[in-house]
C-alpha cells in the first residue's frame, strides 16, 4: 500500500501535455502498489488547473497557490514538503526541461534515490524502471531498492489521461523560505523565427550529423530544391552553426507534421522524434540499421546517404553538385 | 575567482556491438569527451579570457586512468589544470545515482571554492542529466539547468542566463552566484586545441585523487539504484524496407514521392 505523488507542469497559462500523461505513470504504478495517487498543482491558476486535472485515477489534488511561473526554489520546496506530507513513497515527475531543474534538488534534500528519464515502470514489492542508455542503443531495467524513490518520466511515452474523475482537492499550505529563493525568472523569449515556418511545410527534407561535413550541405539542399521540399534538420548541425535555428526540428526546435519528412543520416533521438512524429509519411535513410528512426519510420533505407541522395536527385531531374 | 567544470569521458558503441552481462563488451566502445561538457570547458575558458578576475579554470572528472587522455582534451582547450576523481570502491560499476556523484564533485568544490561550476546537459552515455542541480543542492548553491544564454556580472554576482525550454521557448532568468550551470549544447562554438594547446596540455597537472584524499568512505558511492538487465531494445519499426543497389533505392523512395503526390 504505498502511495504515489505526480507534480503537473504548466507554462504562461496552459498545462502541459506532460501533467496528463504523468497521471497515467502515477495511476498505472498506484495501481501496482495498491495506493492512492495525488497530484501536486504548483503555481499559476491553481484551481482552474485542479480542475482540468481532475481526471480519472487522481485520489487527491493538493494545490499549492504560489507565484505565477514555475520556479525552481519554489517547485522545489513545494514538493519535498507535499512528499513529506502525503506520506507518498514514489515521487514522480515530467523529465522535461523544468523536471530537470528541480527533480534532483528534491532527491538531494530528501535524500531519496532518483532515476531519471523512465520509460517504463513495474513495481513487484520493489521498483523496477527501464531506461535507455547510449543514444537509445540499449535498454536497460533498474532496480531501486529503497522503500521510497523519485522516477523522472520522460514525454510521450505514456497516453494522457483525459477521462474526469472526481479527486479530492485541497489547498495545502506550504512554508516557502525565502531567503532559498535565489532565483528569478524575468521573461520569456520566442527562439529564431525567420524565412521558413517549418510547422506549415508539406514536404521536409531533413538532414542530421550523418552529413559529417558542412560542405556536403549542397547535396541536401539540392535535393530539397529538386523536389520541392523545405529543409529541415536535427540539432547538431544547428548547434554547429551549418543551418539557422529556424531550420530545426525536435522538442527544442520546431513541430512539424507534413505529409512527408525525409530524415536522411538522422538516428532518431527522442529529442528529435518528438518535433517530427505527427508527420503523415516518414521516411528514413541511414547507414545503422539498428537506429531508432527506423522505430518510428514508414519506409526505411539502409544505405549510404552520399550514394543514394545523388541517385535520387537524378531520379527528379537534378543534378547533384 | 575560480571556475569548476566538470568533464566527463563517455563511451559510444560502434554501430554493430554486443553486450556481455550488464556492459557493453569494451571492444565495441569508442571513447571521447561528452558533447554537452565540450560546450561547458568552452563556456568556462571564455569567461577566463573576458574577465582578469578569473584566475583558473579547473577541470573534474570522475573515470579512470584511461580517461586523462580525454580530461587533456579541455586542457588543450584552455582548462588550466584537472582533478581526477577514481577509487577501487568504483570498479564494480559506474556511479549510476547523480546524487552520489554529486557527493563526490561536492568533496572537489569545497577543496577548491569556485564562484561557478559549469556541467553539461547530459552525458551521452548514461543520460541521466541531473549530477549539475544535484551538485548546486549539495553544495547549497544556487543552479539553472539547460542553459543555451549565459551573461555573467561580476560584481553583483548574477548570472543572467536563458533556460532553453521545450518548442522553441527560452526561459530568462537571474541567478546570484555561487551557482551550477549544466550547459546546453549550441550556447558557443567549442574551439579546436591548437597545436600549441595540445603541446601545452602536456604539462598541466591532473592530480589523481581516491575517496579517502577527499575525506570520503566506499559508502559515498553506495546507492540503491543498480541496473539488473541490458538488452538491444525490440525495434518496433514496421517499416516497409526498399532494397538494393542506390539506384533501386532511390527509385523506391521516388515511388513513394510521387504516390503521395509530394513530388513529380
Ligand atoms: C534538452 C535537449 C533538447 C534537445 N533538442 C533537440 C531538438 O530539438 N532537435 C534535435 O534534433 N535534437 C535535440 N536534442 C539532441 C538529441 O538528443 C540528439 O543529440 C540529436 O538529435 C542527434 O542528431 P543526429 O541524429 O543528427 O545525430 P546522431 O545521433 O549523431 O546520428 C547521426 C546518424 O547518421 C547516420 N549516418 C552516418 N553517416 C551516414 C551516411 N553516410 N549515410 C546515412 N546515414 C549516416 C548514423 O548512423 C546516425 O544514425 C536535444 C537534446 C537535449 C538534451
Ligand atoms: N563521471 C563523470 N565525470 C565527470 N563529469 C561527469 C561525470 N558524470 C556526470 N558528469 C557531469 O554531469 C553532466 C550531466 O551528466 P548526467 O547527469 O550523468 O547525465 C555531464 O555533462 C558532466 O558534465
Amino acid at each position: 500500500m504505498s502511495d504515489v505523488l505526480a507534480i503537473s507542469e504548466h507554462r504562461q497559462g496552459e498545462l502541459r501535455d506532460a501533467s496528463y500523461e504523468v497521471v497515467t505513470a502515477g495511476r498505472e504504478l498506484a495501481d501496482e502498489t495498491g495506493g492512492d495517487l495525488h497530484l501536486g498543482v504548483i503555481g499559476g491558476d491553481v484551481d482552474t488547473y485542479a480542475d482540468e486535472l481532475n481526471l480519472e485515477g487522481v485520489d487527491a489534488i493538493h494545490t499549492v497557490d504560489e507565484g505565477d511561473e514555475f520556479n525552481h526554489d519554489v517547485y522545489t520546496q513545494t514538493t519535498e514538503q507535499l512528499f513529506d506530507a502525503t506520506g507518498a513513497s514514489y515521487l514522480l515527475v515530467p523529465h522535461t526541461v523544468n523536471g530537470m531543474d528541480y527533480a534532483p534538488a528534491v532527491a538531494g534534500k530528501t535524500d531519496v534515490p532518483v532515476v531519471t528519464d523512465a520509460i517504463g515502470i513495474a513495481h513487484n514489492g520493489a521498483l523496477e524502471i527501464t531506461r535507455e542508455m547510449y543514444s537509445s542503443k540499449v535498454e536497460t531495467t533498474v532496480d531501486v531498492d529503497s522503500d521510497e524513490a523519485i522516477v523522472t518520466t520522460r514525454p510521450a511515452e505514456w497516453e494522457a489521461t483525459e477521462t474526469d474523475g472526481d479527486a479530492s482537492v485541497e489547498a495545502f499550505d506550504v512554508e516557502i523560505d525565502q531567503d532559498a529563493v535565489g532565483s528569478t525568472v524575468t521573461g520569456f523569449e520566442e527562439a529564431a523565427g525567420g524565412d521558413v515556418d517549418l510547422g506549415e511545410s508539406e514536404f521536409i527534407v531533413s538532414i542530421g550529423r550523418g552529413i559529417d561535413e558542412e560542405d556536403n550541405l549542397d547535396l541536401i539542399e539540392e535535393l530539397a530544391d529538386t523536389v520541392g521540399a523545405d529543409l529541415g534538420s536535427s540539432r547538431p548541425l544547428v548547434d554547429n552553426g551549418w543551418l539557422p535555428k529556424n531550420r530545426q526540428v525536435g522538442q527544442s526546435g520546431k513541430v512539424v507534421t507534413p505529409d512527408v519528412y525525409i530524415a536522411i543520416g538522422i538516428s532518431g533521438a527522442v529529442q528529435h522524434v518528438a518535433g517530427m512524429k505527427g508527420a503523415d509519411t516518414i521516411i528514413a535513410i541511414n547507414t545503422d540499421p539498428s537506429a531508432p528512426i527506423y522505430d518510428i519510420a514508414d519506409y526505411g533505407v539502409v544505405g549510404d546517404l552520399f550514394e543514394v541522395v545523388p541517385q535520387l536527385i537524378e531520379e527528379f531531374g537534378g543534378t547533384p553538385p | 575567482m575560480k571556475i569548476l567544470v566538470t568533464v566527463k569521458e563517455v563511451a559510444e558503441p560502434e554501430d554493430d556491438f554486443e553486450i556481455s552481462g550488464l556492459e557493453i563488451d569494451e571492444k565495441f566502445l569508442e571513447y571521447d569527451l561528452n558533447e554537452w561538457d565540450d560546450y561547458a570547458v568552452e563556456e568556462a575558458v571564455q569567461l577566463k579570457e573576458e574577465n582578469d578576475e578569473v584566475e583558473e579554470v579547473i577541470a573534474v572528472t570522475i573515470g579512470p586512468e584511461r580517461s586523462e587522455e580525454t580530461i587533456r582534451m579541455a586542457l588543450a582547450k584552455g582548462a588550466d589544470r584537472a582533478v581526477r576523481v577514481w577509487d577501487d570502491a568504483f570498479e564494480a560499476g559506474e556511479v549510476l545515482d547523480p546524487n552520489a556523484k554529486a557527493d563526490i564533485f561536492a568533496a572537489v568544490a569545497e577543496e577548491e571554492d569556485p564562484d561557478i561550476v559549469f556541467t553539461g546537459v547530459q552525458a551521452d552515455d548514461d543520460s541521466i542529466g541531473g549530477t549539475g542541480v544535484a551538485l548546486a543542492d549539495d553544495l547549497g548553491f544556487q543552479w539553472a539547468a539547460v542553459v543555451n544564454s549565459f551573461e555573467y556580472d561580476l560584481d553583483e554576482g548574477v548570472a543572467n542566463v536563458h533556460r532553453e525550454l521545450e518548442g522553441g521557448v527560452e526561459e530568462v532568468t537571474e541567478v546570484d552566484a555561487p551557482a551550477v550551470f549544466t550547459i546546453q549544447t549550441g550556447i558557443n562554438e567549442p574551439r579546436y586545441a591548437s597545436l600549441r594547446g595540445i603541446r601545452q596540455a602536456q604539462s598541466k597537472e591532473i592530480a589523481p585523487k581516491t575517496l579517502d584524499d577527499l575525506g570520503l568512505d566506499a559508502s559515498a558511492v553506495e546507492t540503491p539504484i543498480g541496473i539488473n538487465d541490458m538488452y538491444e531494445p525490440e525495434t518496433e519499426s514496421d517499416a516497409e524496407y526498399i532494397e538494393g543497389s542506390p539506384e533501386e533505392m532511390a527509385q523506391g523512395v521516388a515511388e513513394v514521392l510521387k504516390n503521395k503526390g509530394v513530388a513529380e
